[in-house]
């Protein structure tokens, strides 16, 4: 004889706990902290390379770099002027909130004060994945196409903003934006975009002007 | 890869529960997994097996729910499942819509077993 016992609870619930846990120690040191995803070859290092020099002078900076084996991306970071860590995956296809722990015994929390997490480039693992940042940003990029956020909706689903990476290709590529935002607005109503070029520096600066108030 | 640890914390969440229920067993587990949580059930089951071993619920069964992405127009407030290259309303065309299911991934119930009580001696 086997009896139901209904109950409803979420599986999440582990990693959200943990998440929420980082969330309290990042609160408790001060420091702001934003979740990098995107694909592979978004541009998500090369975001970080232009974003640690035009605010190192104001803030001091941290990069938590999450790769599947290797360490390229924290040298970039760190070449940039960041406080690197790398944190390998060991196959893993996105960061959760043990490894975002992890991460954060290796650096002196209380003299950071914007915290770059550099997710493993992925659209679809990391989305379901939360660390205890303050905000999620996904980059998405032109070459990309612009059918992405109806191929991935639950990457667009729960970002805090939207960075349109390689917006110089738009003339040389088939992306058609607004096919591209009438699908995000559906998924994220309001969602901050930054339409932005690592390449020639367009929009760059309303993306800086914007983690600058965010960290202030 | 990433379904180790959600299929850890579905046996943490079973287990709690079947000791909350004094149970000796857990038989079968009821899961709904929306379309947009893209978790794999055969993946689930695999680990499943393996590290539900020596606990009350080695061996229980999964039930899985697969809920669809659902949407709802908010201009003739039709309900439908979106296509692969649009999110438009089927009926009016209109892009006013919304998610209304399909972001699930919860356990919704346990069945269990328990320990046997000795039966009234009947005369």
């Amino acid at each position: 004889m086997t009896e139901r016992i209904a109950v409803v609870e979420q599986i999440m619930g582990a990693n959200d706990r943990l998440a929420a846990q980082n969330r309290k120690r990042l609160d408790e040191a001060d420091v702001f902290a934003i979740n990098l995803m995107a694909s592979p070859g978004a541009g998500k290092t090369s975001l970080i390379e232009h974003t640690v020099p035009a605010l190192a002078n104001e803030f001091s900076i941290a990069v938590i770099d999450g790769d599947v084996a290797t360490s390229i991306d924290a040298r970039r970071a760190a070449a940039a002027g960041a406080r690197a860590v790398q944190i390998n995956t060991g196959g893993e296809c996105h960061l959760d909130a043990v490894m975002l722990q992890e991460g954060l015994d290796q650096l002196d929390l209380e003299a950071v004060d914007l915290l770059i997490v550099e997710n493993v480039g992925n659209l679809i693992c990391p989305a379901g994945f939360a660390l205890g940042t303050h905000k999620n940003v996904l980059i998405a990029s032109v070459p990309e196409g612009s059918d992405k956020p109806y191929k991935y909706p639950a990457m667009y689903r729960g970002v805090d903003a939207l960075v349109i990476n390689k917006i110089d290709l738009l003339p040389y590529v088939d992306f058609d934006m607004s096919y591209f935002q009438r699908g995000v607005e559906i998924l994220n109503p309001g969602v901050l975009t930054f339409p932005i070029s690592c390449k020639t520096r367009d929009g760059l600066l309303a993306w800086i002007t914007w983690i600058r108030t965010l960290v202030d | 890869m990433h379904e180790l640890p959600v299929t850890q914390a579905l046996l943490d969440l079973a287990l709690e529960q079947a000791k909350k229920a004094h149970a000796a067993r857990v038989a079968d587990i009821y899961i709904e997994v929306g379309q947009l949580s893209s978790y794999v059930d055969d993946s689930i089951q695999f680990y499943w097996d393996i590290i539900s071993r020596g606990t009350l619920a080695e061996g229980a069964e999964l039930h899985f729910q697969r809920i669809p992405l659902q949407m709802q127009c908010k201009t003739c407030e039709s309900t439908f499942q979106p296509s692969e290259h649009s999110f438009a309303c089927p009926d009016c065309g209109s892009e006013q819509v919304h998610i209304t299911a399909g972001e699930e991934l919860r356990m919704v119930g346990i069945d269990i077993e328990r320990r046997e009580q000795p039966e009234e001696v009947i005369r």
